[in-house]
């Protein structure tokens, strides 16, 4: 009988606190976003001062960015699949959704380290004015998220792989792919205001 | 580079006397402290009830204790500074020269606001929110035990600073190109940052776990309009926190790529703009004034409302100016720098904003006036720091609203005018409200009453010494003196210096009578023991806990029906009673994750400090892993059993049915 | 009886000991200085309308209301009056409203950047902060002095404010307001000085070691008469200054002697700020440099100065 109800207790206390971790990252990206808010601010007052090296027509690549933005865009969807398998516990389709969605992201940030590379070498690095220090701060930022969720990507995927998809591991999943949209919104800003709006 | 980057045996300031007995006596404490600890074989306990505990009531103990000892070090700078002004006048030099000074100065104030202040405020956050919802624990319970380490790191690097290296002599607002790599080129400003940085990290967490414990874990029939205000006004600070830290995370790290990788945010060259600084500086800097100040107005509520045994008045009209106050207190921040050549429009449009926020302010005071009408007041030490609040706040906002007509701050800004103003707003609100709440409080952590002839001495000492010490600075900005000088040559000056000293005795006098006190009440703490867990008969939850709590805080999580839930409680006949039957309660596990992660991480930031990269890699690593193992650790929560429970609860019960027959 | 007479003693005590310390910005000796001091009083008067009622009220209602006086009227559960609630909402209202109307006139009266009406025509001064003193350059005389400012009484003078490092803050306590140096932008302000006499100058933001040194005297001459004397003295007794040993000048120093300029190279004000404003935003965007007149040019600074406080 006690251990019926300890077990009872143990569901109920469990939802709670999953439900709490939920919220607690919304709460989490809200400050996030925060963070990037004032990378934009700082960009917008820094974008002109190129000190007489290269603005950001100079050397922005618009087809570049596009499809880096595009594999981005289309590791939101797969993300979103994978979310839609371990909903319905399917473990295979999760872990073959998320290793899609993970080659995806490595794609954008692969992408992203030959164009800072590509930058650099051609003299163009972060030290060299205030605008190219903006938007290697900003975009770097972005980066960096992305690398941080790819990280957390892998050990969820070993987590998939070893243990299936307790609701733990689900609100762990959940959590990931709340950061991965969260950062695709920031990466359309990031394409409308640096790329588009300094390619222009 | 070498193996330990740029630490050197040079890094240690052998040769400053003052610095190296302060050290000695450190070291001498340290291992005194050291020495009872293995005495009394109390290591163990430490270790395991302490150090990992994610209780957070205890967690709320250690971080006022983390505030006590920095006020002490945050106060023996001010006492510094105090005496080598009223010694260096006439154009005498004084005993502290500017290498010396700035840093102290500096030290002060990050000392005094993040390392006092914050923790002071979060430490009361920590022991009594939770408690005055009805909730076991916060919502993270691990993140919060992280949360203080972190704090206790940024709290390591700044003293640290004292005996490896120098701190940053630049104010503690650190604007650049001042702070810049081109003007302070030594490692103070690099500890200025770290500190900040890892102690802000815990300071966000904080915020976030808070937020989530007040929406989601209040007890059954609690709505928000219901929760004490203590409570709400922590919550509000927690929105601020949330809100405003991360600009501050945003513009150190600016700072450290421009000292670091050759940046040019905030530089003079190559397009940098430093005015950038100064707004994301304030931006985050204005909201964390309220951030302080506003879970002091609510201690000042709780207070007067228990012992003028009182509803308190305009309950609404207080959340709502409280709400006013954290959503203006973010549109306010240019007002730090009217000087800096905006337009009228601008300056004029802030000036107004920052008035406004007289408004909800002299709400908050008005109404704390009608509780006190027609209520049964008792002078207690808790009240006393609040009478003397509403005193002296009142003027500090005054000067503050001077301060905000941008044609008064062209000829005060910068001046001791401002220093008196900030520090009027700052121990006048926050610190008395802290003290206040300490008094308060004390009983519910601890379990006996602090000893009330002490308080009381302590007070007076604080509140004279406090004008003694202030008051002559509003005069010293009239007559033109401006803030950081480190010596004068105006003889009209001295005499105000020479109080303005005197006052700063007399609050250290202040602080030696609130030693005594933990002391005496300490040793009389049989005599001073609550044995009832409501000893002032409070209206709000937490006094229906024992003193101190179970450790599980609630038995049966309470329905709750009305404001003072407590006092509601006690009138339907409902307090103190058996429940039916108890069931096992779900805790959390104490872990030392939070510990050994945040130790990683000041490594880290010392490293980084000093440019030990090898270091601030196997810092970094370390950090990530053990964060990785708490993740993946299942054994993190136990069931108290029932008969345990019922243990607990028969003690409670029957402690208050004698004390009732008492 | 005695305790009004005590009152009053100690009143005049404040008073004689505030007005006896003469160099405050109580004591100013110029406009703006007096319309500043003005409007402190006249604030400070309607806060202490609440303020004093407010501190008044503490501490009677903590007297009446104590514990021990149980015969006053207890109503423990009385905790809403919306009268009341009305009232401790509008008194503050009210005289905000009035605080602010007169901050919304007297920002826009005492604008740093706005030339003083009625005064006639501005002298102009250019000034440079450097670590740790002050640079004056008089461009209309073609001199130039350190820590030392000299001006004619009566004479508005128009200040053209950067710095070389570091930002620090420009100040004359007795004349008025204060403004910002900071590098690669042009601040301004605009003072004048009613009457004779020697005010101290100061840099009112930390700005490194030497700051406490950075002082000057300002010296404001009887006659314009006696300020073309001290023109002619400078012209005589002075060295040049020329952009190469402005670049010594401006290496760190601590309580820099009073040094004077016979001749000082033309535009070294304008090449101190260009020397980082040229890396702020593209030429084209402030007007072009290549041909436009250098007030066109001058202009387009000031207007950054003006408003890139805000531009974040």
């Amino acid at each position: 009988m006690s251990s019926v109800a300890t077990d009872m207790h143990h569901d109920h206390d469990h939802e709670h606190h999953e439900n709490n971790n939920v919220f607690g990252f919304w709460v989490y990206l809200m400050t996030d976003c925060l963070l990037f808010a004032s990378f934009f601010a700082t960009y917008a007052v820094l974008f002109m001062n190129t000190a007489g090296g290269v603005s950001g027509k100079d050397i922005f690549e618009l087809d570049f960015v596009a499809v880096e933005t595009a594999a981005l865009l289309l590791s939101s969807i797969t993300f979103g699949f994978a979310m839609i398998a371990a909903h319905k516990q399917n473990k295979g389709g999760t872990l073959l959704w998320l290793a899609v969605t993970w080659v995806f992201g490595a794609v954008f940030i692969g992408m992203e380290i030959y164009e800072f590379h590509h930058l650099i070498v051609h003299g163009n690095g972060p030290d060299t004015s205030a605008f190219l220090t903006a938007f290697f701060s900003l975009v770097g930022l972005h980066g960096l998220h992305v690398t941080s969720g790819l990280i957390w990507m892998t050990i969820l995927i070993i987590e998939v792989m070893r243990r299936g998809l307790p609701d733990k591991t689900v609100t762990r999943l959940s959590c990931l792919s709340l950061f991965w949209h969260f950062l695709d919104i920031v990466w359309i800003c990031v394409f409308t205001v640096v790329y588009l709006m300094g390619a222009l | 580079m070498s193996f330990l980057g740029k630490l050197s045996i040079e890094a240690v300031p052998y040769h400053e006397p003052i610095v190296m007995v302060t050290l000695g006596v450190v070291a001498v404490l340290g291992l005194v402290i050291a020495g009872l600890i293995t005495k009394f074989k109390a290591w163990g306990p430490l270790w395991r009830d302490w150090i990992t505990s994610i209780d957070h009531k205890r967690l709320g103990i250690m971080y006022i204790l983390l505030a006590l000892i920095m006020l002490m070090r945050g106060f023996a700078d001010a006492i510094m500074m105090r005496t080598q002004l009223a010694a260096a006048t006439n154009g005498a030099e004084g005993y502290l020269p500017p290498e010396h000074y700035d840093q102290i100065f500096t030290a002060h104030g990050v000392i005094m606001i993040i390392f006092m202040a914050m923790p002071f405020m979060v430490g009361l956050m920590n022991i009594i929110v939770p408690l005055q919802i009805g909730a076991r624990d916060v919502a993270f319970p691990f993140l919060n035990n992280l949360s203080f380490w972190l704090t206790a790191g940024g709290a390591i690097l700044i003293n640290l600073s004292l005996g490896v290296g120098e701190f940053a002599k630049t104010g503690w607002v650190a604007y650049p190109p001042l702070a810049g790599l081109e003007y302070s080129p030594g490692v103070g400003v690099d500890y200025y940052i770290w500190a900040l940085q890892i102690s802000g990290l815990g300071t966000l967490l904080t915020g976030v776990n808070f937020l989530v414990t007040v929406f989601k874990m209040r007890a059954p029939g609690m709505k928000l309009m219901q929760m004490p205000i203590f409570t709400w006004t922590c919550t509000w600070g927690n929105i601020l926190i949330a809100a405003s830290f991360p600009i501050l995370t945003a513009v150190l790290a600016m700072l450290t790529l421009d000292r670091y990788l050759d940046f040019h945010f905030f530089t003079n060259d190559l397009g940098g703009n430093s005015m950038m600084y100064i707004n994301l500086f304030w931006a985050w800097g204005h909201p964390e004034v309220y951030i302080l100040v506003l879970p002091a107005f609510g201690i000042f509520s709780e207070i007067i409302s228990t012992f003028t045994a009182k509803r308190l008045f305009g309950y609404k009209s207080m959340v709502y100016a409280s709400g006013a106050i954290a959503i203006l207190g973010f549109i306010v921040w240019l007002h730090h720098f009217f000087t800096m050549g905006s337009s009228a429009n601008v300056n004029a449009f802030f000036g107004i904003m920052t008035m406004v926020i007289a408004v909800p302010t002299g709400v908050k005071l008005f109404n704390w006036l009608f509780t006190m009408y027609r209520g049964r007041l008792t002078i207690t030490t808790p009240v006393l720091w609040t009478l003397g609040f509403m005193v002296t706040f009142t003027i500090g906002g005054m000067t503050g609203v001077l301060l905000a007509i941008p044609g008064a701050d062209y000829v005060l800004h910068n001046s001791l005018f401002l220093i008196a103003h900030f520090h009027n707003t700052i121990i006048g609100g926050a610190v008395f409200g802290y003290l206040a709440g300490f008094a308060y409080w004390f009983p519910k952590a601890m379990g006996f009453k602090l000893d009330e002839k002490t308080g009381k001495a302590a007070f007076w000492c604080w509140q004279i010494g406090f004008m003694l010490a202030f008051m002559p600075l509003y005069v010293l900005g009239f007559l033109g003196m401006t803030r950081r000088l480190n010596h004068t040559d105006n003889p009209d000056w001295n005499i105000w210096l020479y109080i303005a000293a005197f006052g700063a005795f007399v609050i250290a006098a202040g602080i030696f009578f609130q030693l005594l006190q933990l002391f005496i009440s300490f040793k009389n703490k049989e005599a001073l023991k609550d044995t009832t867990g409501d000893p002032w008969n409070g209206h709000t939850l937490e006094w229906s806990t024992a003193s101190p709590p179970q450790y599980y805080n609630f038995a049966v999580i309470p329905h709750i029906k009305d404001i003072d839930a407590w006092t509601d409680m006690k009138e339907r006949g409902e307090a103190y009673q058996k429940p039916e039957k108890y069931a096992p309660i779900h805790m959390p596990k104490n872990t030392s994750a939070g510990f050994f992660m945040s130790m990683s991480f000041t490594v880290m930031c010392f490293a980084l400090i000093w440019h030990i990269w090898w270091l601030a890699a196997v810092g970094f690593i370390a950090g990530i892993a053990v964060f990785i193992k708490r993740c993946y650790t299942s054994d993190v929560d136990y069931y108290v059993q029932v008969d345990e429970v019922e243990t607990i609860e028969a003690e409670h019960l029957s402690a208050n049915a004698k004390g009732v027959n008492a | 009886m005695s305790i009004r007479n005590l009152s009053k003693l100690a009143l005049a005590t404040i008073v004689l000991l505030l007005a006896g310390c003469s160099g405050g910005v109580l004591d100013p000796k110029g406009q703006v200085g007096i319309e500043e001091k003005n409007l402190i009083i006249l604030c400070t008067i309607l806060m202490l309308i609440v303020v004093i009622p407010v501190i008044v009220l503490t501490l009677y209602f903590a007297w009446k209301y104590r514990a021990s006086r149980d015969f006053e009227v207890y109503t423990p559960k009385w905790a809403h009056s919306t009268k009341i609630e009305a009232t401790v909402w509008s008194i503050p209202i009210l005289i905000i409203i009035a605080l602010g109307i007169i901050t919304w006139q007297s920002t826009h009266a005492l604008d740093p950047y706005a030339p003083l009406e009625d005064k006639g025509e501005h002298m102009t001064v250019e000034v440079v902060s450097l670590n740790w003193k002050w640079l004056f350059i008089y461009p209309e005389q073609g001199i130039a002095t350190v820590n030392e400012l000299v001006i004619p009484a009566n004479k508005p003078v128009s200040f053209k404010i950067t710095s070389e490092g570091t930002m620090n803050s420009f100040f004359i306590p007795q004349l008025g307001s204060q403004i910002y140096s900071m590098a690669g932008m042009e601040t301004q302000l605009h003072l004048i000085a009613d009457e004779p006499g020697t005010y101290k100058g100061i840099s009112a933001n930390y700005s490194g070691a030497g700051f406490t040194g950075m002082k000057f005297d300002t010296i404001a001459t009887p006659t314009e008469a006696d300020f073309d004397a001290w023109v002619q003295k400078v012209k005589s007794e002075g060295g040049s200054l020329t952009s190469e040993n402005f670049t010594q000048l401006a290496e760190d120093s601590e309580n820099h002697p009073v040094t004077y300029y016979s001749t000082v190279s033309d535009g070294l004000f304008h090449e101190i700020i260009m020397k980082y404003m040229k890396d702020h935003g593209s030429m084209d965007f402030y007007g072009k440099p290549a041909n436009a007149a250098t007030g066109v040019k001058a202009e387009a600074m000031q207007h950054k100065g003006h408003h890139m406080g805000v531009e974040e």
